[in-house]
């Protein structure tokens, strides 16, 4: 029985960090798909260039750790915007296939700068004492690092909240999801609006990247192997929602261990499982604005 | 005597002279240059083109051309695909590289159609050899490192029960096999068998251990295909608190690539694997290997198992062509000079075996410990001299055929 007790400690305790880091990436993708109808297939390039960034600023110039994810999400999330405001913002009319063409191309161009830069060899971050090894709860110890990334994520998403359901900027935006040519005829400025979101949405992304570093050590390919993932989330969570993806990435995150753990011959079968049996019922995600 | 030669060529025409002129040997190098596992190729194309800038007048008239593709993706379709081109459109004469298992596999048939000697730098599942008289391997079978760990384990490193967990695909199956084998022959247990992915893309760990580790087996053998899941392993072993909860890591020599070793940091101390090669090797040849490696790529950059087979095949290649004098038109008679060569390399002295067309060569079991120089090293804990793919000594499954 305590047996029990401790597995299942343990697929909730991994499954949330898991979460986490994947609703953290994955938020901004969603509101931006929902926002725009931009299908933008390099947001796991800007989580690749924040992971460098993060490698880069600790190995290279000794910034903390955290101070570096904090840099990195500021940066990357400016540099979105100059992507944003050349590249997209051309194709916002156009069609999928386009957006698809485009934003592919960059992660593509992306890949092959930063091999050329970094070379393909999996980059490390050196963590601050306080992050590494175990902490004790008493009745079990859990890894520091999993830790710190759970409490990043209900951080962010405590301010997320706030910032969707709580102020006017958020009103805005989800007014402009909801409907966006009402929106634009009472006077808010929706392109403007969607810069903003897809900077935050990108500079989230760029935080996730170097998160992801210690989980899964950081590579060039890094850009597109985990999008799928990352697609998976938004689709299941329902475009647009920052509650949709959070749910979503709860669920996933805490089957795919839970199936990891106690099955693990069927492997990475549960996480798309799940997401057939979810899209079978709810074809449009959990929260799905029409 | 020269000057006889070439009175008879004029006297007989120009056909006969093209002997005695100097042949370019088209070589195809198929590795991963893209993708997660990008930096495996590199390090065995860093090997070739050192081994190639070095000794290229060794085989003076003669000389090579290298054309280089891209092995794609670890499911071999791409794999197969650029070695057909390269057979029937290039025109090469030999193939070498081949990170992954699955590339061999899928490609085996294009070598022995072709009648092109195939000569394996690193896929390691064992039965690959078996699969075209054209495949001579330089580097390791899976049961190469495997099957003596599951020995020394048993018998030397305390572990009487064993958790193992490996990638999915032919040779983690292949790994824990040959482990499973000789660990239980030694009177050991396996108690738990995790497959952990695929190789295209690195995983979580955290769940595959979490429930090793709640297992609690003396020992956990792990098999990834080195590279980037390496790291991941090593972080989340540390991670966990594993070693201290008195779960040992073994494995082969996969576990602990000299390129990546200095970035895992103080979890990776006390891992035990079982390898055919280290960068602190103390052989001359090693010396001379690390020292040429590191004027062309710089103080900080560090060859690994994979080039030092890499470095091996070349070495191998250029010999053949030297003794056949470059006409390496015939792959049969390529592949029958090439599985008698024996030399002394990186790894110390390895050979062919000329039944199994498969590499003999030394396994060491390496500790890993902090250098007095605060960089982290392997000490060397036993060495077996001259090991034999033990899966096709056994017959195993499809060994035998």
């Amino acid at each position: 029985m305590a047996d029990i007790a401790n597995i299942a400690v343990s697929i909730l305790f991994d499954g949330l960090a898991y979460a986490m880091f994947l609703f953290v990436v994955s938020v901004g993708l969603s509101v931006t798909m929902g926002l725009m109808g931009f299908v933008n297939l390099a947001h796991g390039a800007f989580a690749m260039a924040g992971g460098y960034l993060v490698v880069t600023l600790t190995q290279s110039w000794g910034v903390p750790f955290v101070l570096a994810l904090a840099i990195a999400f500021v940066v990357i999330g400016a540099v979105s915007i100059v992507f944003e405001r050349t590249l997209y913002a051309r194709l916002y009319k156009a069609g999928e296939l386009d957006q698809v063409l485009l934003t592919i191309g960059l992660s593509f161009m992306a890949i092959a700068a930063y091999t050329y830069y970094y070379g393909p060899i999996p980059k490390s971050v050196p963590l601050p004492g306080w992050l590494e090894g175990q902490v004790d709860l008493g009745f079990r110890t859990f890894p520091t690092y999993r830790a710190f990334i759970i409490v990043i994520g209900a951080a962010l998403i405590a301010i997320l909240w706030y910032g969707f359901e709580r102020t006017k900027l958020g009103a805005k935006i989800r007014a402009a999801v909801d409907n966006r040519r009402m929106a634009q005829s009472v006077g808010i400025n929706v392109d403007r609006l969607f810069t903003l979101t897809f900077a935050v949405g990108s500079g989230l992304a760029a935080l996730g990247g170097g998160i992801a570093i210690q989980l899964f050590g950081l590579n060039p390919s890094f850009a597109l192997v985990y999008l799928v993932l990352f697609l998976i989330v938004v689709a299941v969570g329902g475009l647009g929602s920052v509650k949709g993806t959070l749910l979503a990435a709860l669920v996933l995150g805490i089957f795919d261990t839970g199936g990891k753990y106690l099955y693990a011959e069927a492997g990475g079968f549960f996480v798309y499982a799940i997401t057939v049996l979810i899209l079978l019922v709810r074809p449009a995600g959990f929260y799905a604005r029409d | 005597m020269r000057l006889a030669r070439l009175a008879a060529c004029a006297a007989l025409g120009l056909g006969l002279c093209a002997s005695a002129q100097a042949e370019t040997i088209k070589i195809g190098v198929v590795l991963p240059f893209t993708g997660v596992n990008a930096d495996l190729g590199t390090q065995i194309d860093k090997a070739f083109d050192l081994y190639v800038k070095l000794h290229a007048k060794d085989i003076a008239p003669h000389r090579v051309e290298i054309i280089k593709r891209d092995e794609g993706p670890p499911s071999g379709a791409v794999a197969k695909t650029v070695t057909t081109e390269l057979v029937t459109r290039d025109k090469v004469q030999i193939l070498t590289g081949y990170v992954f298992s699955p590339s061999a596999i899928a490609t085996a048939t294009v070598a022995t159609q072709g009648k092109t000697p195939m000569i394996i730098a690193n896929a390691g599942t064992a039965w690959i050899t078996n699969l075209s008289p054209y495949i001579v391997r330089f580097s390791f079978s899976m049961w190469h490192p495997a099957y003596p760990m599951g020995t020394y384990a048993a018998k030397n490193l305390g572990c009487r029960t064993a958790a193992m967990g490996y990638t999915d695909f032919p040779p983690g199956k292949d790994s824990t096999d040959a482990f499973k084998m000789a660990f239980e022959k030694s009177g050991g247990k396996i108690v738990m068998s995790v497959p952990m992915g695929n190789p295209a893309q690195v995983p979580d760990f955290t769940p595959f251990f979490q429930s090793m580790k709640d297992a609690k087996p003396d020992c956990m053998y792990i098999f990834i295909p080195s590279g980037a899941h390496a790291t991941g392993v090593m972080k989340t072993y540390g991670e966990l608190g594993m070693r201290k909860a008195g779960v040992k890591l073994i494995g082969p020599q996969d576990l602990i690539p000299d390129n990546k070793l200095q970035d895992m940091g103080d979890a990776a101390i006390g891992t035990i694997v079982m390898s055919h090669y280290a960068v602190d090797f103390d052989n001359a040849q090693n010396k001379a290997f690390v020292k040429a490696w590191q004027q062309a790529y710089g103080p900080n950059s560090y060859p690994d198992f994979m080039s030092a087979a890499g470095w091996d095949t070349m070495h191998a290649i250029f010999a053949t062509i030297k003794k056949l004098d470059g006409k390496v038109a015939d792959g049969a008679k390529f592949v029958d000079t090439i599985k008698r060569w024996s030399g002394e390399g990186p790894r110390g002295p390895v050979r062919i075996d000329p039944d199994t067309r498969d590499i003999v060569q030394n396994e060491y079991a390496l500790e890993v410990n902090r250098k007095p120089d605060g960089k982290l090293g392997v000490k060397t804990l036993n060495v077996i001299n001259q090991v034999k793919d033990e899966c096709k000594a056994l017959k195993v499954g499809r060994c035998g055929q």
